[in-house]
């Protein structure tokens, strides 16, 4: 979202920020990195989404999603493609997605190291979203969307989602 | 279409068949899993290896220019045509046989995408880059299981151990590589077999070792899924998979 931007492109990125994600209602599918590229060529737009994992059965509903948003915000013509490159990365949420998740009760991904020492096994990596407690464990590195994994709090006793790295 | 991009076509079949009739097996445990967390962790992997199937399947339709999309290819296609390992089509057995499975195919699948990563063919990297990352999430998990029921009661051991030894037989296929496949080598777009098999043998062995199980030593091989040769499992799985497309094709809902 960096340079200049068109007013078509500048539109179409307050479009597409009001577009949720079909899992996690909470955050746009902008703050969750999915949209990856808004560009106006010569008054086409185009637009670029990328899928968080190959499997997701959110994909198509995304893009669904993504054509009746520019459609009726009457953004014709304009084309979406779904790209797999580069590979979307956790890296991707914006700062405010973060804050988003954690307040619906979703804990963000951690950085890289805690990440892994989390799914090994290792406690006490992963901030509870409910208490923030870090007194906690994971139950399973599959939770339930393949984007996420499966923890509980042993403070507050409240079972959580963590979103982990990818 | 030129040799190369023949080849080519047939490996992404090979890929993608892969993908999808071991994501179909893991989709069987849906429901059935010894606890919840593990039955959703396989349906999990079972939807990641059914994406990534689309993507090769995509291409693959997409290089022969035919008009077959990955549906077509999925669902059009019969036994001899399909060129995924015979590993992958065996049947679920106990949870140890169908972690089993899955070690070995995931030890295999994880050093050849980290190779395809690197691949001179952009879209075939593409799809590696993309799906390396959630590779790695299914091989930690069957790493751990082999660990935790190798080291875990004597039943658990057993079983184990019975499992390691019964899959054996299907891992030699992993590391044929056809005169074809070694023209794509030669060009960069390939992974390079002799050395995933070496890698593939020392990580086996590394994860065996800490679950406390003998690494099998049979010497004869199982081989022939990647040209058509297969066991009688898969026919039983194409049935179940393509009836609905077969008995109505082109149906959408
Ligand atoms: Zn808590």
């Amino acid at each position: 979202m960096v340079g200049e931007q068109t007013s078509l492109e500048t539109k179409a990125w307050d479009v597409l920020d009001k577009v949720e994600d079909p899992e996690i209602p909470v955050i746009s599918i902008v703050d969750l990195g999915i949209v990856r590229s808004v560009k106006d060529i010569e008054g086409h737009l185009h637009v670029d989404i990328t899928p968080t994992y190959s499997g997701c059965p959110a994909t198509q509903v995304i893009e669904d999603s993504v054509n009746d948003a520019l459609h009726h915000a009457k953004m014709e013509p304009f084309t979406v493609k779904t790209v797999l490159s580069p590979a979307w990365s956790t890296a991707m949420i914006s700062d405010s997605g973060r804050s988003k998740l954690e307040a619906y009760g979703i804990a963000p991904p951690a950085d890289e190291s805690s990440d892994k020492l989390a799914l090994m096994g290792e406690e006490r990596q992963i901030k509870c979203p409910n208490c923030g407690s870090h007194d906690t464990k994971m139950v399973s590195q599959f939770g339930s969307t393949p984007c996420k994994a499966h923890f509980k709090c042993n403070d507050c006793l409240e079972p959580f989602d963590y979103f982990k790295c990818l | 279409m030129t040799a190369t991009k023949e080849s080519l076509f047939d490996f992404l079949l090979h890929l993608g068949d892969n993908a999808l009739v071991l994501g179909h097996r893991l989709g069987e445990w849906c429901g059935h899993g010894p606890v919840l967390e593990q039955d959703i962790a396989m349906t999990n992997i079972a939807l990641d290896l059914i994406g990534q199937s689309r993507n090769y399947l995509d291409y693959a339709g997409a290089l022969e220019g035919k008009g077959r999309d990955e549906d077509v290819l999925a669902y059009r296609r019969d036994v001899l045509d399909f060129k995924n390992f015979l590993i992958v089509e065996q049947p679920n057995g106990n949870f140890a046989s169908t972690i089993a499975r899955q070690f070995y195919f995931d030890a295999w699948h994880l050093l050849v995408l980290q190779q395809l990563s690197e691949s001179k063919d952009e879209r075939l990297r593409d799809i590696a880059l993309k799906s390396v990352k959630e590779v790695t999430y299914h091989h930690r998990w069957s790493s751990e299981w082999v660990i935790r029921l190798g080291d875990g009661t004597e039943e658990s051991h057993d079983k184990m151990q019975h499992a390691i030894d019964d899959f054996w037989m299907f891992t030699g296929e992993m590391f044929e590589q056809s005169e074809d496949e070694a023209e794509l080598q030669k060009d960069g777009m390939i992974y390079d077999a002799p050395a995933v098999k070496e890698r593939w043998m020392a990580e086996v062995k590394r994860v065996l070792d800490e679950a406390g199980l003998k690494m099998p030593e049979a010497e004869w091989m199982q081989s022939g899924g990647k040209t058509g040769f297969h066991s009688e499992h898969l026919g039983f799985i194409l049935a179940e998979m393509q009836f609905l497309q077969r008995a109505y094709p082109d149906a959408e809902w």
